[in-house]
């Protein structure tokens, strides 16, 4: 253990590799996360479908991406699917984020979905009572309603979606840990690299815990920004 | 103005309602007693097409509601439900709970919804709650603001499916009451109760159900004061 002479100042040489890895973490993961949440929110629905040639392809695609493990599906999409589709690679990031969303999505659709089914059916009751078509209901009553439920677990897919997206240094692409691979094979030392990586990861995330404690405050029903609506006649 | 012929449900295997003939007419007030599991909502629930039709027919108005070619948004429309549970939208104000379905479907404006909305809670007494959300209200307030909620669309009927059966008993009567305004005013109502003295006072007619077919109906002066069949005695001996 080295620790009494840790040599920070190889990490400040790197410095621009490691803002170049950072700013790319955080450029796949949100890609990968919007991306993950459209597409999610449109298998959730087809689980929640009562159309059998809805509801199972999008079982079928939650059960694949849930059961493979992300490594191998970004090297299947980096190095088989996109070269078989377009002919070519179109480089890491392109391959990383169509990974990232479509194993993203897998995991969004089931909470999307279990927020859904955790809405108790008479809300629905009541809104096709009042006229609402099914689709209507949806909009105005089940998905607010459920979206506030999501929010949380949707925060942890997020966090998880952040770290796993270091996984794509396998295809080369130059994120956090790939810095620190990096430094750590120019310098044969490996504590500074990879705490320093441990520690950005650790940052990042813990802004993102901020901002979903934020959104969850924000949505929750004891909020009302209007307070009194203007033009009312007041009792 | 509500014509129901041989109407059978069931679910899955099991038949609850084994062939129901009615007839509600206009403004009139019909209540539905009857043991629990003797289909009674179920009945109630089939007449919006909540519960899906297996064999029969209900006509609104001369409509045939299980008709694939009726549009059942527009016909749910001009009826009204009341639940056991309210199941106001927790996510909105009272007042956003009562003017959502006039917005979206019958395109009002949002000052004339809003008026709209004030006025019935007026009627329900509840005009202070207005924005406040449905949580902070007790049961027997968010019951009349469903009721509220269900008037904004100016429906030709209402059914209620035992909408006092999930209040304390303190609040059943600020929600009877609201109901007894209604039949005075001259709503057409199918309502499904256990409040017997209710269906007593206001019904024009009451209708006993068991084990999924109507036993016995009439004037509630003849249906409780001198019931015929044998099971009809059986069950008002138990509630009265």
């Amino acid at each position: 253990m080295d620790f009494l002479e840790l040599r920070w100042d190889i990490i400040w040489n790197y410095r621009e590799l490691f803002l170049r890895g950072i700013w790319v973490t955080i450029l796949l993961t949100i890609c990968g996360y919007v991306g993950g949440i459209f597409l999610g929110v449109l298998i959730g629905l087809g689980e929640t479908s009562k159309k059998k040639w809805i509801y199972w392809p999008s079982k079928l695609y939650v059960d694949l991406f849930r059961g493979t493990p992300m490594l191998v599906q970004i090297l299947i999409i980096h190095l088989a699917l996109i070269p078989a589709i377009f002919g070519q690679s179109y480089g890491f990031m392109v391959s990383g984020i169509t990974a990232l969303i479509l194993n993203c999505a897998a995991y969004n659709a089931e909470i999307i979905r279990a927020g859904i089914q955790s809405i108790d059916k008479g809300q629905m009751e009541a809104a096709r009572s009042l006229g609402l078509t099914h689709s209507q209901a949806m909009r105005k009553i089940i998905l607010p309603q459920a979206f506030r439920r999501m929010i949380p677990p949707l925060g942890n897919e997020f966090i998880a979606l952040l770290k796993d997206s270091s996984l794509v240094t396998v295809i080369a692409a130059n994120d956090i840990l790939y810095a620190a691979k990096v430094v750590a094979g120019a310098y044969n030392r490996f504590w500074e690299p990879y705490l320093v990586a441990a520690l950005l990861y650790l940052i990042l995330t813990y802004l993102v815990t901020k901002v979903v404690a934020y959104v969850e405050r924000r949505f929750s029903n004891s909020y009302n920004p209007r307070k009194k609506k203007e033009g009312r006649v007041e009792a | 103005m509500i014509k129901v012929e041989n109407l059978h449900k069931y679910f899955d295997k099991l038949e609850v309602l084994k062939g129901i003939d009615y007839e509600i007419k206009e403004k009139e007030v019909v209540c539905v007693i009857g043991p629990s599991g003797s289909g009674k909502s179920t009945f109630l629930r089939c007449i919006n097409l909540l519960e899906e039709i297996t064999d029969g027919s209900i006509y609104i108005d001369g409509v045939k509601v299980n008709d694939p070619k009726t549009d059942i948004n527009e016909i749910r429309t001009e009826v009204g439900m009341v639940f056991q549970q309210f199941n106001l939208f927790p996510h909105m104000t009272v007042l956003d709970n009562i003017t959502m379905a006039p917005m979206l479907i019958r395109k009002m404006t949002k000052p004339d919804a809003e008026k709209l909305a004030l006025e019935l809670l007026d009627k329900v007494g509840l005009r202070v709650k207005a924005d406040n959300y449905p949580q902070q209200l007790s049961g027997g307030q968010q019951q009349r603001v469903a009721i509220a909620r269900a008037l904004a669309m100016k429906p030709k009927v209402m059914l209620f499916d035992e909408p006092t059966s999930a209040l304390d008993p303190e609040m059943v009567n600020e929600v009877l009451d609201v109901m007894k305004q209604l039949a005075l005013e001259g709503m057409t109502m199918v309502v499904v109760t256990h409040e017997m003295g209710f269906a007593r006072e206001v019904a024009d007619r009451v209708v006993f159900m068991d084990g999924g077919f109507i036993v016995e109906q009439g004037e509630p002066e003849q249906l409780f004061g001198n019931p015929q069949n044998e099971r009809t005695k059986a069950f008002l001996g138990k509630v009265l």
